[in-house]
């Protein structure tokens, strides 16, 4: 008889769970300020308009998700979060500004380095490094001068806590990371973000190459993530961003076409695009 | 019409075709086994008759005096009715200590002592060149791939490198003869050897380098470079060591290159014959750079083709040659362990 509402049975599958999770988001109107500012934003691959005109908030301590058709944007305007697209030649922003702490970060001044260790990444496709998974979350730390023995096993410790890895690996944390699951590497690349304590982690489609299961705890993860870090994830599964985040935005070839809490784009689109989208009948 | 009426329907029948078939099989093969035995029968031969030099047949079973004393003449006299073969040195002292005056002796230049100075001139001109053409190579490899943007003009760069390997070898040795001995006045010289036989071999490690750059996974430059790394940071931690194997695997193929050319050295390195190893009689430490030195594939082309062919040099010419192999072979042997012990502990 209470196999049905069994709460141990429910924490360990947040994917039926957890369909939608309750929101302490302010009402639309009385916004808190938002940590991410996105005004106006052009964003171009050569002559290839990839943004056209995006305005968007992202709130503090919120999960953000990303929704949309391959090719929408949303990778895009998420590695122009942190500057990743500095890396692709002929990429530049047309017009508008992405202001993080009020901050605008593609001023000449803002030093790319420091931006990055405040707006972690986990890619799409994990990529541990073929080193061991001690060096692999302490290379952050390790690249910014620190070499205190003591100070970076703690680190460790609770990186691979906070990624809920520990116990998984806390007897073989000087074998390769490369040996681990598709799943457990995806969670050491979220350790290794977390190690150098960012304010912010962009999530680039973080379980699009992982099993259900691995999603599952993944997903997991990010709620227990959202205590200390503001998420933004790009998903191409809706159900995910049904079960994780707060807000969504769809964005549909380029342009942003609806930003709105969770539940209200899932279940009462203003958009009849946006609709269609969630429902499944294009994308 | 085909004998007797086949028993079941896929019986074999000979055709044209399938005869055809067979017999360009049959080429194939052949021309395979032909290029199998001709290489089987140089390095046998090598092998057989450089051995009769490099190994006796009484302990320490090795030829001591070949591997470590210098090229001497060989006399050929008789002495009180034997017939006696004494190396320059101990001829000499042969006929202080009888008071023979001059004797009539047959003297066969280079045929007697040893290789020992060529081996020392051969290994450092080896590793001193692909130190210089590592370092260059690995970093014009490293601002190709990595810092470069891309466009036409790196193109020309990338075409014109390709050309380079593509240059006779004596062309290298004039320029290098040009630029190194004559015009940076270095003589000729380990220095100029150096510079001359890396210039030689950069253009297929620079090449190979950058294949071996891009092999490695772009995940593991943005893993990086989103951690907060520079770009420095990131190529020397998480991209070059990861494309080290690719590229000694390359530098192998450059070592036995560099190893085995004539013609680059013999006007910016080598010298027919020095009686002073690299290492002796430096009254600077620069000294040691702006020396000339001996070196086997010379020594081989020397004994082999300027002094009067005889049995007496013929020990020599196999004998040097069977060594120099051998020395190849362990240097580029050298690598691979290395490469593969590298292999090993960057997998992904």
């Amino acid at each position: 008889m209470p196999s049905a509402s069994n709460p141990a049975h429910m924490e360990n599958n947040p994917a039926k769970a957890v369909a939608f999770p309750a929101t302490t988001d302010t009402p639309a109107g009385a916004v808190a300020a938002p940590i991410i500012d996105i005004q106006d934003l052009d964003f171009y691959y050569g002559r290839n308009r990839a943004l056209d005109g995006i305005t968007l908030q992202i709130q503090e301590k919120k999960v953000t998700a990303l929704i949309g058709p391959s090719g929408c944007g949303k990778s895009t305007l998420l590695r122009c979060l942190n500057r990743m697209n500095d890396l692709i030649d002929d990429t530049r922003i047309g017009r508008g500004t992405i202001r993080i702490h009020k901050v605008d970060i593609y001023q000449p001044d803002v030093d790319v380095i420091e931006l990055r260790k405040r707006v972690g990444m986990v890619f799409q496709k994990s990529n541990p490094f073929p080193k061991s998974i001690y060096e692999n979350v302490t290379y952050g730390l390790r690249i910014a001068g620190m070499n205190n023995r003591g100070q970076l096993d703690e680190v460790v410790e609770r990186s691979l806590r906070g990624a809920a890895l520990w116990d998984e690996v806390k007897d073989r944390l000087h074998e390769s990371g490369v040996g681990l699951s598709g799943g457990q590497q995806q969670r050491l690349c979220i350790a290794r973000a977390i190690a150098v304590e960012p304010e912010i982690i962009l999530m680039d489609e973080p379980c699009s190459a992982l099993d259900p299961i691995a999603t599952a705890k993944v997903e997991e993860l990010i709620h227990e993530l959202k205590r200390t870090y503001t998420i933004v994830i790009v998903t191409h599964n809706m159900q995910q961003a049904a079960r994780v985040s707060d807000r969504t935005a769809f964005f549909y070839l380029g342009k942003l076409v609806e930003y709105d809490q969770t539940r209200t784009i899932f279940m009462k689109p203003a958009n009849p695009q946006t609709e269609a989208y969630v429902a499944g009948r294009f994308g | 019409m085909p004998d007797a009426a086949p028993s079941h329907v896929f019986h074999r029948r000979s055709t044209v075709i399938r005869r055809q078939e067979a017999f360009l099989a049959w080429v194939l093969r052949s021309a395979t086994y032909l290029v199998l035995l001709s290489g089987a029968l140089l390095l046998g031969n090598i092998i057989w008759r450089g051995s009769q030099t490099v190994f006796v047949p009484r302990p320490p079973f090795v030829n001591v005096a070949f591997l470590t004393q210098a090229p001497e003449s060989l006399y050929m006299f008789e002495y009180q009715g034997k017939k006696m073969e004494l190396g320059d040195q101990a001829f000499r002292q042969f006929k202080a200590e009888n008071h023979l005056g001059d004797i009539k002796a047959e003297s066969y230049v280079y045929s007697a002592g040893g290789i020992f100075p060529c081996i020392v001139g051969t290994v450092l001109l080896v590793v001193g060149s692909m130190v210089i053409a590592l370092l260059l190579g690995v970093s014009a490899a490293v601002y190709l791939s990595e810092y470069a943007k891309q466009g036409r003009f790196i193109t020309m760069i990338r075409l014109a490198i390709l050309n380079l390997a593509g240059v006779p070898s004596i062309v290298f040795g004039l320029f290098g003869f040009g630029l190194f001995v004559i015009f940076l006045g270095w003589n000729v010289s380990l220095l100029a050897g150096w510079f001359t036989l890396a210039f030689m071999v950069l253009p297929v490690i620079i090449t190979a380098s950058e294949e071996s750059l891009k092999a490695v996974p772009r995940g593991f430059r943005e893993g990086s470079l989103a951690l907060g790394a520079t770009k420095w940071q990131t190529i020397y931690k998480n991209v070059l060591p990861y494309a080290l194997p690719g590229i000694l695997t390359s530098s192998i193929l450059g070592i036995a290159r560099v190893a085995g050319e004539t013609a680059p050295i013999m006007f910016t390195a080598a010298y027919v014959v020095r009686d002073k190893l690299p290492w002796e009689g430096l009254t600077r430490w620069t000294d040691f750079f702006f020396q000339g030195v001996m070196a086997l594939p010379y020594h081989i082309y020397v004994v082999s083709s300027k002094i009067p062919q005889n049995e007496y040099t013929e020990r020599v010419q196999y004998g040097s040659a069977f060594v120099f192999m051998l020395i190849v072979a362990l240097i580029a042997t050298t690598s691979i362990l290395l490469r593969n012990k590298l292999r090993k502990r960057y997998k992904w």
